[in-house]
């Protein structure tokens, strides 16, 4: 059964007032690899639907939402079956709205596109090239490449159909040197791996493991630093992801006014930088579209279908937008702006490439990426984390050496006031999140007073 | 909706293809020249329910049902996953699986060789008396609501977040050893956080219940053992108490920690740092490595002498607890730290030969269908002191500390040295005494230095088994629950941060 047929099928046997039927089909292919060798690898594909049934009209409207795997016909009639009972046994949705109205894309039939490990046909090889490389010159490479295709089908009873098509690809290294006591990393986004030079993403570890090999020690304390693209990509990510207008409103996060209500015009740094996402930024497209399994507080199972288009978070230094979903949206008297599975950040005038704004920098911290980043405070969005895989020290606008790597306690929101030079933007993995969102295209961003709390003994 | 009684495995599992499937998709990877084969089908059901002040936000149920093939070709492994349960289907899946080590050969410069384990076969299910998917849906809610409505009229509280997650997972192992096994295991958490707002200053707080995920069923929440009324009825007071409460001074003190924090602290710092896997370096590129290499096993003093960690996966209600793992290997329990140091790791089939055990000792896990087992983490716990004493006398020995109750937010380094947590509530300890409740803390340390600190255990009276659903591992990215038991135990001297002086400038 092809998923356009399974969307059918399922709205062809609905019983309720309303249904939404979102089908996705998934195929995955990856490599991983440990200390120069092939460690775990596989291929595998998946079909998932999800029913979104609504009984009742008005202000007791309820959604019953179910999801399973699909392999037969059958299935799909015992999901709508489930989605339908607890629709009709739901006490009435908070966020009950119209579903959304449309017309059918003319690709809505097509098959879905399938990744498989053809797409690794160039990049595998020139991989087994560089083990060989790497263990002539003591060094040991650790990483993993994956890519995913994901279709998803949605469909509604007001006759609405979409199709989008969602590829998704990555490779990270990291490089050690052969007694493990220098460590580095290098990261790429892709979407079909035609675009990943394995060249060049050694010459990356190579220059870093040397910059390693004077290696000096620096106390705790507060540095400017230099956050590479990956570094900002994990800071902004977090912060868009507690970035709901509802929660803010409800004076439960760091975008929460004193008093009531949100930050949105309020001024958050000098710098004259705006965070955006667009479906449509060149390298990173991503579904124009909302798609939404399950109502939280910055998407609803109503709301899926909706149009989305370029959205500034923060424009020129001022916040914005939050994200909204149509409940909240009315809750709050905001724009209706959903959260969108891409982010952009851009510093308006900066024209310096990654090289000249560290050779421009006086005395700061060159780091490679962070790590375990967690939430400290919300009230504040302090969040803690560790340097990893490279502290560099900068000294006259060149690298000296590697220093220890440091615990930092530090809020993405506060850090933006304190920016002092930043980079052009570049599409860029953040490593720390990317399992969950890889669409990232950041600056350098060059930081005073970046709060290095303790030193980690990690190296 | 499943009427069975508990401790049998749902039939809709069981009627699945399973033993067909297995024969075909083993008859092929045998044919193919494999020298280990396993087929794997697995039936995930998962439900979760979230409230916001009283009200349900979202309700969302999801089936999993899937099957993989996994093949040792020529010393590289194979794997292909994919949900088509037909016979062809299968067929072709262990093809791909075979191809895919074909491909993968180039790559692979050290051949894979298992350790032997004996062949199994049987059918276990968890320990649980209500099966949630026995309970209508509304009953739950109604449930779930009435609790979170208790909390929300109480004075102070502004909101209610509620979750509830269940998961029922089934699986079915069958390889070319001669193993067949089929288990089911059901785990559920029910978690409620309160938050409090200042209007004036716009300063919230929030408070949490600290009760566990547990693997057991509905009757975690409506049979006696845990005593939901008492968190529930104190969680109001506590979070009114810490938005007025003072900050800390940041400096050095004496922490009594209570299990229901003291879980995550060895999760992360014992956990993880004993996985072999890691400590080999297979995780370097994702969560990193571990301090403690296997050089120094037998050696590593990685605490006080009063230091005892066990892993094991036949603890009762355990969330890592299995029958069998997922490579046919009988779950175990075996020491990690004895007497403070460092005595074993955490392994799988294919890395405990590389320190020289020759049995696994049951550590691998898959969390999906289509994903790949790897070693995961053991129920990792801390063995309480036979004679030890209570809380309440271990507040009584400290003369200028914290009692600190509750996780919250964790974060360790690559190589698990440098740790801070923070907690759901800290109560100043004054000569023995409990003044009142603290707030902004974080506590940081490295593992060595923070366990060999710990100046007394707990007697079993404190022990509780914590844990949690979502340790996530591995590339592609893997979620698994884990267990961890620890009693309350007092650790001197430890550096503790201001975490609003930490934010300012
Ligand atoms: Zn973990």
């Amino acid at each position: 059964m092809n998923p356009h047929e399974i969307v059918e099928s399922a709205l062809a046997q609905c019983t309720v007032d309303d249904m939404t039927v979102l089908c996705q089909e998934h195929s995955q292919t990856n490599l991983r690899w440990a200390a120069n060798t092939l460690t775990t690898n596989g291929v595998m594909r998946s079909l998932d639907l999800t029913v979104i049934a609504v009984a009742g009209s008005g202000a007791g409207r309820a959604a019953g939402v179910a999801s399973a795997s699909v392999a037969d016909v059958s299935d799909v009639t015992a999901i709508v079956e489930r989605a339908e009972a607890a629709a009709r046994s739901s006490a009435p949705s908070p966020d009950a709205a119209d579903i959304v109205a449309g017309e059918a894309s003319d690709d809505f039939a097509q098959h879905p596109a399938q990744t498989s490990p053809d797409v690794f046909s160039q990049f595998a090889p020139a991989l087994g090239d560089w083990f060989g490389r790497a263990a002539g010159a003591d060094i040991e490479l650790f990483g993993f490449a994956e890519h995913d295709i994901t279709t998803t089908y949605l469909g509604n009873s007001a006759g609405l159909r979409r199709r989008h098509v969602q590829p998704t690809g990555r490779v990270e290294v990291t490089g050690k040197s052969a007694s493990r006591s220098r460590s580095t990393w290098a990261g790429r986004s892709t979407r079909d791996f035609q675009d990943i030079d394995v060249a060049d993403l050694d010459t990356q570890v190579r220059t870093r493991l040397g910059w390693a090999e004077r290696s000096l020690s620096l106390d705790p304390g507060r540095y400017e630093v230099l956050l590479p693209p990956t570094a900002v990509a994990d800071l902004m990510v977090y912060q868009y992801w507690t970035a709901a207008a509802r929660d803010a409103a409800e004076g439960r996060t760091v975008f929460s006014k004193p008093g009531g209500g949100t930050r949105i015009g309020e001024r958050l740094t000098e710098s004259p930088l705006s965070l955006f996402s667009d479906p449509q930024y060149p390298g990173m497209q991503c579904a124009p579209f909302a798609i939404a399994h399950a109502s939280g507080s910055t998407e609803s199972v109503f709301d899926n279908g909706l149009p989305l288009e370029r959205t500034n978070w923060i424009d020129h230094g001022a916040l914005s937008a939050l994200g909204q979903t149509r409940h909240s949206a009315d809750l709050t008297g905001g724009a209706l702006t959903p959260m969108i599975d891409n982010l952009a950040l851009e510093v308006d005038g900066a024209s310096s490439s990654i090289t000249d704004l560290i050779e421009h920098t006086e005395r700061g911290l060159l780091l490679t990426t962070l790590w375990y980043i967690r939430e400290v405070d919300p009230q504040t969005l302090l969040l803690t984390g560790l340097t990893r895989d490279g502290v560099y020290l900068v000294e006259g606008g060149e690298v000296v050496g590697a220093v220890n790597n440091f615990r930092f306690n530090e809020s993405p929101v506060d850090l933006l006031s304190r920016v002092t030079g930043a980079s052009t933007t570049e599409i860029s993995l953040p490593r720390e999140w990317s399992d969950f969102f890889t669409r990232a295209a950041m600056p350098m961003l060059r930081v005073a007073d970046f709060n290095m709390s303790t030193v980690s003994q990690a190296s | 909706m499943t009427k069975q009684a508990p401790g049998t495995i749902d039939d809709e599992f069981l009627a699945l293809p399973l033993q067909a499937l297995a024969d075909a998709a083993l008859q092929t990877a045998r044919d193919g020249g494999a020298s280990y084969a396993a087929f794997r089908m697995e039936r995930i059901l998962g439900s979760s329910i979230r409230l916001r002040d009283a009200e349900v936000e979202g309700v969302n149920d999801t089936e999993d049902v899937g099957y993989s093939v996994r093949v040792i070709l020529d010393g590289t492994w194979g794997f292909a996953a994919d949900v088509d349960r037909s016979p062809e289907a299968v067929v072709r899946t262990a093809r791909r699986a075979l191809d895919v080590a074909r491909v993968s050969a180039p790559v692979n410069t050290e051949p894979v060789d298992l350790t032997p384990e004996q062949a199994h076969q049987g059918t276990w299910c968890s320990s649980y008396r209500i099966d949630p998917w026995s309970v209508p849906q509304d009953d739950k809610i109604a449930l779930l609501q009435a609790w979170s409505r208790q909390l929300l009229d109480a004075p102070g509280v502004d909101h209610v977040d509620t979750s509830f997650l269940a998961v029922k997972e089934n699986k079915f192992y069958a390889d070319l050893s001669g193993t067949v096994t089929t288990q089911q295991r059901i785990r559920l958490h029910p978690e409620f956080d309160a938050v409090a707002i200042d209007p004036a200053s716009g300063a919230f707080e929030t408070m949490g219940t600290v009760a566990p995920p547990v693997g057991r069923g509905w009757e975690f929440l409506t049979e006696p053992g845990y005593d939901w009324a008492d968190e529930l009825g104190q969680l109001p007071g506590w979070l009114v108490e810490k938005l007025k409460a003072p900050g800390i001074e940041p400096g050095r003190y004496d922490l009594v920690i209570d299990p229901s924090n003291l879980w995550l602290t060895i999760h992360e710092s014992i956990g993880h740092a004993t996985e072999l896997d890691r400590a080999l370096g297979y995780e370097a590129n994702y969560a990193g490595m571990s301090f403690a290499t296997p050089d120094q096993l037998g050696t590593l003093q990685y605490g006080s002498s009063l230091m005892h960690i066990t892993g094991d996966r036949t603890v009762e209600h355990g969330l890592s607890t299995v029958a069998w793992d997922d490579e046919g290997v009988e779950g175990q329990m075996f020491d990690i730290v004895k007497d403070g140091v460092l005595v074993g790791y955490q392994l799988d089939r294919r890395i405990a030969p590389r320190v020289g055990y020759d049995r696994s000792n049951g550590c691998a896990f898959a969390d999906s269908p289509g994903h790949v087992p790897i070693q995961r983490m053991a129920n990792v716990s801390l063995q309480p002191v036979a004679d030890g004493p209570s809380t309440e006398q271990m507040i009584e020995g400290v003369d200028d500390g914290l009692y600190i109750v509750g996780d919250k937010s964790w974060s360790i380094d690559m190589q698990r040295y440098n740790f801070q947590f923070t907690g759901q509530r800290f109560f100043r300890i004054r000569g023995g005494k409990i003044q009142g409740q603290v707030k902004d803390v974080a506590y940081q340390a490295t593992t060595t230095d923070f366990w060999g600190s710990m100046g007394v255990v707990g007697g079993p009276d404190t022990y509780v088994l914590g844990g949690a659903f979502n340790c996530g591992k591995a590339q592609p990215g893997q979620v698994a629950p884990v267990s961890h038991g620890a009693p309350s135990a007092t650790f001197t001297q430890v550096n503790v941060l201001n975490t609003t002086a930490e934010g300012a400038r």
